[in-house]
């Protein structure tokens, strides 16, 4: 039997958030957002972690993961580089948000908005009832991508 | 469309556990999507060597002087679901002091800070899954969660394992612990048999005598056990 999840708690900075892993590249896209829980509060003691492809759509085991804390206003930042295409399908980031009340992570996508030709093949994307939630928006040069925990607007969570 | 599931299956707890007030507005309503498995899923990152320093792993050994409290050794094997050995793995853990105090701004309970202890480390198992943290036995301590409510003594691991699927975060806690029944965290996984993989085994053999005792925690990784085709 698998050993079960339980929740990182409100004190995870003090393991996980001592050194700066949310810059993937020096310059590259500037992804922020925000963690919101059912009543659309900030979730400021919650964490994000990415996992993704190189540019050519390639997974190494040296570049690709990331993972930042929140602010007060729950938002997090990453700087990296757009991923390829992984077995035909549109470029994406794995996401999963780690917080206190969160007894197990949620694991969810992130797709780029300026790829709609792909994303409109995307076979996660098809198969889901509110693709928009995956998304991210452009803003400010950069993307913005909002992740609601529950309530109107939840993201798609996935199980495995 | 995929196929959705319930939440609350399997020995995870479920999000919403209505006991733990915290997960009252964070706990997802929708079905979960089952994702299918593609190398997205089936790879993960790898950490070397040189993220660890040779002391990450002793908890007791990062000040000046020595913490205060217990010293123990916690050991053991990380393994994925069909018990094979999860090699080179990064693991942290981060826990209170030995009088329930975590050196966290955020928290105020009345009980000292430890000027020698901080309370994180970090290691990467050994080609047979082993891992060996040397720390001291960390306290109890009050939450706030309902009417005198205390947390069980626990350290808190995070593991990644092979693939992004078998990322971990969990708790670990001490045999016999009186505060196990009051304590919503420690009982929102709901099979007896699971949590009871919560919970270390004290043991005289990794014991060191006149120095500190062992307890032994193993941890066997879910998610995906296949292996990703090299691309």
């Amino acid at each position: 039997m698998t050993t079960p999840s339980q929740t990182v708690g409100p004190y995870f900075a003090l393991g996980l958030l001592e050194r700066r892993a949310n810059e993937l590249v020096p310059d590259g896209i500037r992804i922020t957002g925000r963690v919101l829980d059912g009543a659309g509060e900030a979730v400021p003691d919650a964490m994000v972690e990415i996992w993704q492809a190189d540019e050519e759509g390639r997974y190494q085991p040296d570049f690709g993961w990331g993972r930042s804390g929140c602010d007060t206003e729950g938002r997090f930042s990453f700087v990296t580089r757009k991923p390829g295409r992984v077995q035909g399908q549109a470029p994406h980031l794995s996401v999963l948000v780690f917080a206190r009340g969160l007894l197990k992570p949620v694991r969810t996508r992130m797709y780029f908005p300026d790829e709609e030709e792909a994303n409109a093949a995307d076979p996660v994307l098809l198969a889901v009832d509110d693709s928009s939630t995956l998304i991210a928006r452009p803003m400010d040069g950069g993307l913005e991508f909002d992740i609601r925990l529950q309530g109107d607007g939840q993201a798609v969570f996935f199980a495995l | 469309m995929l196929e959705t599931v319930r939440d609350g299956e399997g020995p995870d707890p479920p999000y919403l556990y209505p006991d733990y007030r915290s997960t009252g507005l964070r706990a997802p309503k929708r079905p979960l999507v089952v994702l299918p498995h593609t190398l997205s899923e089936l790879t993960g990152p790898a950490f070397g060597h040189e993220s660890v320093g040779e002391l990450d792993h002793d908890l007791t050994r990062q000040h000046e002087g020595e913490p205060l409290g217990e010293r123990i050794i916690v050991s053991g094997r990380v393994t994925d679901s069909v018990g094979r050995p999860v090699r080179s793995t990064m693991i942290a853990i981060w826990q209170e002091n030995a009088a329930g105090r975590y050196r966290h701004q955020v928290d105020q309970h009345p009980a000292p800070i430890d000027p020698n202890f901080t309370g994180a480390g970090r290691c990467l198992t050994d080609d047979e899954g082993q891992y060996r943290f040397v720390t001291v036995k960390p306290g109890a301590y009050p939450w706030g969660n309902h009417p005198n409510a205390w947390r069980p003594a626990h350290i808190h691991l995070s593991l990644f394992g092979r693939a992004f699927t078998n990322r971990l975060v969990t708790q670990m806690y001490f045999p016999g612990d009186p505060l196990f029944e009051f304590d919503p965290i420690f009982q929102s996984v709901r099979d007896p048999k699971a949590r009871s993989r919560l919970i270390c085994d004290f043991e005289l053999e990794r014991t060191v005598e006149e120095w500190a005792l062992g307890y032994r925690f193993d941890v066997v990784l879910g998610g995906s056990d296949e292996t990703p085709m090299e691309a």
